[in-house]
């Protein structure tokens, strides 16, 4: 049944339609500004002409940040972090979630596993005697630091044992009457079945490590250490924040500075913004998928 | 086969785990016990001496710990409104969308501050929204206004707080609620339709009763959240001058712990939050299971 659409219907649509868009065009606009200040020149920037598209164009400010020493063993660090951290917390997420997604009568001792992790969901254990435990353990300074404490990440394993769960149990007695034993079935079975949770899982770790900044700033003594992130804050924020406290008087030498700060706030968003296609293709199915069951 | 056998590669694959959770989880919160201790470093757990509830006295007596636990609720429970009114809003906006490739470019679009961290966005938003050079604030006197001093300003602080929260988190809470949206039988639209609803009756009737239920959980479960006002974007946009509006408990615990080496202090706080928050996600969980027959695993 097709009925000619009001004129309520229409006047709605464009509304919903113009504030949809908007709103979107809303979420990018800070990253076009912020695009646009490092591709121009400082002057422009000063004076407060730069909106949303580069004015004198130059790409000075990029030469500069990618000669800094500083700017590219931060680079460095998060690179190894990113890695290393991607691969530790996935092979933990894989083993982990198999034997908790069995039911008690193949794993009797299941439940007790599964409160034993989920409460570390529900309890947080303070970030002193986190501290402590990490320096303790000998870990401040190294990348280790930024890897091991955060390994496990529960959340995703739940995640992950739910899409277990919701494989075929034939496949596994199948597997099991071949003669396969758990780590085979684990590996030829449920790991190939679940690339489309995996690769969810894998690009949100990649992200997460990409993006953290906290533990980099309190657990490594040294600036060489910090991973890009925790570089950039005490370039873009740390600065201002004194800055700030003087009423913000911007003088000369400092907003100069503005499109180097901006070139660096873009450089550090370049890789989500070349992982995102990505990430933006399996993360609604994998995430339903994990997360809502009937 | 012995069953003892049989599970001994589940025990196995579990060891790692076990083990980094035990490290890195329950000694902390064993550790939490320097709360109760004058703790100093280099006497350790054992060495340093008990002082029961003094450092919990201690924070009562002091003035700042109720006005940090006053911002702590009230911002949480500013962004816990807005995120559940929002998403749900532009979810209903976004169903009514029709032409595929528009509603999937909004999406697109409307995701992608969520991935950014808040060290980033935090450097964007000090930059914009700066009184003399910020492009926000050039706006406002184009239009005639004042300058607004957002992140200095303890009027204006905890509203920036929360609308920028909204901002970077909005397009991604609605993936929820597209999916509950996506979800309902297309039959009750072609009955409602033959029964001569509109899209607006159809919307009261079909489209807001079929997501209440995901509704109802995804409230009951963000009242877990009732002490967390959210440490990294605060610690990223706060300074001095906004303390008293913005300082909200996890960075309090920063203050005291990282910047004053004031440990027991610190995580007498900690524990305080930590206690609270437990009771409140336990219960919400509860509460999920009993009204949404949610559960986490």
């Amino acid at each position: 049944m097709v009925t000619k659409p009001s004129a309520g219907k229409i006047a709605f649509d464009i509304a919903n339609y113009a504030l949809l868009i908007s709103l979107s065009v809303l979420c990018i606009l800070p990253l076009v500004h912020v695009l646009a200040m490092s591709l121009s020149s400082s002057a422009a920037v000063t004076a407060g002409f730069v909106k949303f598209w580069p004015v004198e164009f130059t790409t000075s400010s990029y030469a500069f940040v990618l000669q800094k020493k500083e700017f590219l063993t931060s680079l460095a660090v998060s690179v190894q972090r990113v890695v290393l951290g991607t691969a530790v917390g996935m092979s933990l997420i894989i083993v982990t979630a198999y034997p908790l997604s069995k039911e008690v009568r193949a794993f009797r001792w299941r439940t007790v596993y599964v409160w034993y992790f989920v409460i570390t969901m529900l309890v947080s254990s303070g970030l002193i005697p986190w501290y402590i435990t990490i320096k303790n353990v000998g870990l401040i300074d190294t990348i280790w630091a930024l890897v091991l404490p955060g390994a496990v990440n529960v959340f995703n394993v739940v995640l992950l044992l739910n899409f277990y769960r919701g494989l075929p149990k034939e496949l596994e007695e199948a597997a099991f009457i071949d003669g396969a034993g758990h780590w085979r079935t684990l590996r030829s079975v449920y790991v190939p079945l679940s690339t489309p949770s995996l690769a969810t899982i894998t690009l949100f770790t990649i992200v997460g490590h990409w993006n953290a900044w906290f533990d980099g700033l309190i657990l490594m003594n040294s600036p060489e250490h910090y991973p890009l992130q925790s570089y950039l804050r005490t370039v873009v924020i740390d600065m201002d924040s004194l800055l700030r406290a003087t009423q913000d008087l911007s003088s000369l030498a400092e907003v100069s500075d503005r499109t180097s700060k901006a070139a660096q706030i873009f450089l550090g968003t370049l890789p989500i913004l070349l992982v995102y296609p990505f990430l933006q293709k399996y993360f609604v199915k994998g995430m339903t998928l994990g997360s809502v069951k009937e | 086969m012995s069953i003892w056998k049989r599970e001994m590669p589940l025990h196995i694959m579990l060891i790692p785990a076990v083990l980094l959770v035990f490290l890195f989880h329950y000694i902390p919160m064993l550790g939490n016990v320097i709360a109760f201790q004058n703790f100093v470093p280099v006497k350790g757990f054992f060495g340093s001496k008990w002082v029961g509830f003094d450092n919990f006295r201690y924070l009562i007596l002091l003035p700042d710990t109720m006005q940090v636990l006053f911002n702590t609720l009230y911002i949480a429970l500013m962004k816990i409104v807005a995120g559940l009114i929002v998403p749900i809003v532009i979810a209903l906006l976004l169903n009514e969308v029709r032409m595929e490739f528009v509603k999937r470019g909004i999406q697109t679009l409307i995701y992608l501050p969520h991935f950014l961290s808040w060290i980033i966005l935090g450097g964007i938003l000090i930059d914009m929204l700066s009184p003399s050079t910020g492009i926000a604030n050039l706006f406002l006197q184009w239009l005639g206004f004042k300058p607004i001093f957002f992140l200095g300003d303890n009027s204006w602080f905890p509203i920036t707080l929360v609308i920028s929260n909204e901002w970077k988190e909005f397009g991604f809470s609605t993936i929820v609620y597209l999916a509950a949206l996506s979800g309902i039988n297309p039959l009750l639209y072609e009955a409602a339709i033959v029964d001569g609803a509109g899209r607006w009756k159809q919307t009261l009737h079909i489209t807001v009763p079929s997501i209440l239920p995901i509704i109802v959980l995804m409230g009951t479960l963000s009242m877990g959240q009732i002490l967390n006002a959210g440490f990294e974007q605060v610690f990223n946009l706060y300074s001095p001058q906004v303390y008293q509006s913005g300082d909200i408990l996890d960075t309090f615990v920063y203050r005291l712990g990282v910047v004053d080496a004031q440990y027991s202090v610190a995580t007498a706080v900690g524990l305080f939050k930590s206690l609270v928050s437990f009771l409140f996600v336990s219960l919400s969980y509860f509460l999920a299971y009993r009204f949404a027959g949610y559960r986490i695993f």
